[in-house]
């Protein structure tokens, strides 16, 4: 095996200034545990960039394969490494360079030699190395200013290092390097794009989740599962709270008007949430709220149903088309599951014709007849936790291993 | 008939022993509607993902390219009737192969009745189709290939990925593979880009159950469905899935793929055996299986004698084999492969086939080879 090492750079974080160690370590904690299979890796960090050793090809494969997931990676190169003579690097270049052989590229060799002993100086080496590379391959031509390929050799004490190509990261701030937040997640396509794209902003996320049997099935609660499952894969486990909330809607339907009801529903979701929040010692909450998208989405909605609260509701998809959301949603491989056709609790109680522009003083009324406080206070008690990633899923397969 | 020798492998099978528990299992604890939303629905219809992800992995294609049918003959009108019929507005030409199973032939005999335009190519003295025929008949306007991969006759075996790639550089035409009797002896999957389009098979002849079988595609490909209602299997063919049946056939299917090579290599030992034999009948005995066939079935012919008559003198010593094929042993007239292979005359009648299976061992076989000794002394005046 050729490679050695795998140089990975780091995103925007490479410009914060006294913080900068702190995204260093979250950025190898997450990548620790996202490889955590791999068994333990050998990072090796530095100021503007991280090394991780190499052991053999099957290692080197998951990690390209799963380091474009993971947040806070601008760009990484696999490094490979031979002897310090002139005829193994020669080799050793070709074989490099054989992964672009499919289309025409521009390419220069860059030579660094920081072992001063080496007989030859850089632009010979450069030289040789480029006079051998170019014949080789029909596609490639010369060109010294930006160049579609550098190949870069660096001639150190213990070997000679070599890489050429750079694949793109994840961009972002690593998971964990920007707090905590509850996410709440429906089930619909919306509320795992909005997290995605708050753990691209490094913030670590809980989820919240209400659950109304018997008027939602548990298909719609597992299609959840899932849906939490699938936003491990960026790097970090999530902790899924989920809400009793049959008791609180049913309440709502009988008290307050059909045509309020939803603004109501959703002050006593975020109500709910806010208590999970303040347990769970998370800064703010994330929706997948995307402006005038249906009627509790409405600016008048969105502030009746803000009133309960002060603390920040992030919603990063405010501004954001359906389309677009599905785009994203398919990038990230949750719109599949998302798409299936489950009642959640908010199709369930949907009335038939909503106030769009519902008045906050007038909800306030209608709701100040029952005591909510007391049933809320019962559903984030009696709330279910679920950790992700989880082996849930493996043990259903064991159930079945026998008769496959 | 417990003594009985059963070598009719490729007309069906005896199911596995653990095929007909896992069935038993599924039927007894898994028996709601896979369609149902509670919870036993819910965890019928996860046992029936698990078992589709099987067989689409063995296939090398994703689970949602897997339909599961009654069996071969259902998989390869569906996969006939269904891309034919919806591929028009590229043409009506049609190729396949004089040898095919009568559920292709039946089929497109139909297609050509409905004013499409089918074709045949034809097979050398080994049952092979020539590659540069298949070139010369290829046309802009062919929509469907089919084409079996093993034939169930003697054992043939069609080049179907030199095919495919033809076929994929020449024309918009979809290649479907009857692999009926190939499936769980030769390697068969989709191979990314480089294989067939859509793949017929049948769970009773590996060792799974009669009823049961798979038709799969590569990809979703432009497809008409046929059994319509409740829009079960993606919409493609209505009708409450059978779980215990597709369970029961991922299992078969997963063993016949893992005992692939060690079965391969003894149905080939056994298949070199009974042909030493064969030889030394010289005149008397025409082979039809080519060494280069598949190495479970085995056909031959003896000079101008009836099959029937070399089966039954074979049956009253406990060993059960068959004519050409199960399908046409009770028609008298001569089977369509036997005719493609342009035979002499004496040896159209007598076409005998031993086919082996997962339950056969070598005293079976052993056996087999001593019974035939005997059955070719006692008949060897009828022999001209």
């Amino acid at each position: 095996m050729i490679w050695k090492e795998i140089l990975i750079r780091y995103g925007e974080l490479s410009t914060k200034g006294r913080n900068k160690m702190d995204f260093i370590r979250r950025l190898r904690e997450n990548i620790r545990h996202a490889f955590a299979d791999l068994g333990h890796l050998h990072i090796r960090t530095e100021r503007d960039r991280m090394f991780i050793a190499i052991e053999n090809e099957a290692q080197m494969q998951t990690l390209v394969a799963g380091l474009p997931k993971i947040f806070g990676i601008q760009s990484f190169s696999p490094v490979a490494a031979c002897e310090k003579d002139i005829e193994s690097m020669k080799k050793l270049a070709i074989t490099i360079m054989e992964t672009f052989k499919e289309e025409q590229h521009t390419f220069k060799v860059e030579v660094k030699r920081t072992d001063k002993t080496f007989p030859l100086e850089s632009h010979a080496i450069q030289r040789e190395i480029g006079g051998y590379v170019l014949p080789h391959f029909k596609n490639l031509s010369v060109k010294v200013k930006k160049p579609d390929i550098e190949l870069r050799v660096e001639v150190r004490h213990d070997a000679t290092y070599m890489m050429a190509q750079v694949i793109s990261g994840a961009g972002g701030m690593p998971v964990g390097s920007n707090g905590k937040s509850l996410l709440m997640l429906s089930g619909g396509i919306d509320s795992p794009v909005a997290g995605y794209l708050m753990m691209k902003r490094g913030v670590r996320l809980e989820a919240i989740h209400f659950f109304s049997p018997p008027y939602t099935s548990q298909n719609s609660l597992e299609k959840v599962k899932v849906l939490a499952n699938e936003l491990t894969k960026f790097g970090a486990n999530i902790r899924l709270h989920v809400i009793p909330f049959t008791e609180i809607q049913v309440l709502i339907k009988e008290k307050v008007p059909s045509n309020v009801s939803m603004t109501t529903t959703r002050r006593m979701m975020l109500k709910v949430a806010d208590q999970v929040r303040e347990e769970i010692g998370a800064l703010a909450i994330v929706t997948g709220e995307s402006l005038g998208q249906v009627a509790s989405q409405t600016l008048e909605s969105l502030t009746a149903i803000n009133a309960v609260t002060n603390t920040p509701i992030l919603r990063p998809l405010i501004s954001t088309d359906k389309l677009e959301i599905i785009n994203l949603a398919e990038k990230i491989g949750t719109y599949e599951t998302s798409i299936q056709p489950f009642e959640d609790c908010c199709t369930i109680f949907t009335p038939a014709s909503p106030k769009t522009k519902p008045k906050l003083e007038k909800v306030e009324h209608y709701e100040s007849f029952s005591d909510f406080d007391e049933l809320i206070e019962r559903a984030v008690k009696n709330r279910e936790v679920y950790i992700f990633p989880k082996k849930e899923e493996e043990q259903k397969q064991d159930k079945f291993a026998d008769l496959l | 008939m417990n003594n009985t020798i059963y070598l009719d492998n490729s007309a069906t099978t005896k199911p596995l022993k653990e095929v007909l528990q896992a069935f038993m299992i599924v039927n007894e604890q898994y028996y709601a509607n896979p369609a149902s939303i509670h919870a036993m629905g819910v965890e019928a219809n996860d046992l029936l993902i698990r078992a589709r992800e099987q067989v689409a992995d063995i296939l090398q294609t994703e689970a949602k390219n897997v339909l599961f049918t009654s069996g071969g003959t259902e998989s390869n009108n569906a996969a006939i009737f269904g891309i034919a019929r919806s591929n028009t507005h590229i043409g009506k030409h049609i190729l396949t192969t004089e040898i095919e199973h009568p559920s292709v032939l039946e089929t497109v005999k139909q297609l050509a009745k409905e004013g499409f335009e089918v074709e045949y190519l034809n097979v050398d003295q080994h049952g092979v189709i020539s590659l540069d025929e298949l070139r010369a008949k290829i046309r802009k306007d062919t929509i469907l290939v089919s084409m079996m991969h093993v034939n169930n006759e003697m054992g043939a075996i069609q080049p179907i990925y030199e095919a495919a790639k033809l076929i994929h550089e020449m024309s918009r035409a979809a290649l479907h593979v009857d692999a009926v009797q190939s499936f769980g002896k030769l390697a068969v999957s989709f191979r990314g880009e480089d294989g067939p389009d859509c793949i017929s098979i049948s769970g009773h002849k590996i060792h799974g159950f009669k009823g049961s079988g798979v038709l799969a595609f590569r990809k979703a490909i432009r497809w008409q469905p046929y059994a319509l209602g409740g829009g079960q299997e993606f919409g493609l063919r209505s009708g409450t899935v059978a779980v215990p049946q597709a369970v029961a056939l991922s299992k078969a299917a997963r063993i016949a793929v893992e005992s692939l090579n060690e079965h391969a290599k003894k149905y080939r030992q056994w298949h070199d055996e009974i042909l030493a034999q064969l030889h030394e009948y010289g005149e008397a005995v025409q082979i039809l299986s080519t060494p280069r066939g598949a190495s479970h079935i085995l056909s031959f012919s003896v000079r101008d004698l009836k099959g029937e008559v070399i089966i039954n003198a074979m049956q009253k010593r406990g060993v059960i084999v068959s004519t050409s094929s199960a399908c046409s042993s009770k028609q008298t007239k001569t089977s369509h492969v036997v005719e493609a292979l342009h035979l002499d005359e004496h040896y159209k009648k007598g076409v005998i086939r031993v086919s082996f299976g997962a339950h056969n061992t070598a005293e079976d076989i052993e056996k087999f080879k001593q019974v035939l000794a005997e059955v070719m002394l006692e008949l060897k005046g009828e022999i001209k």
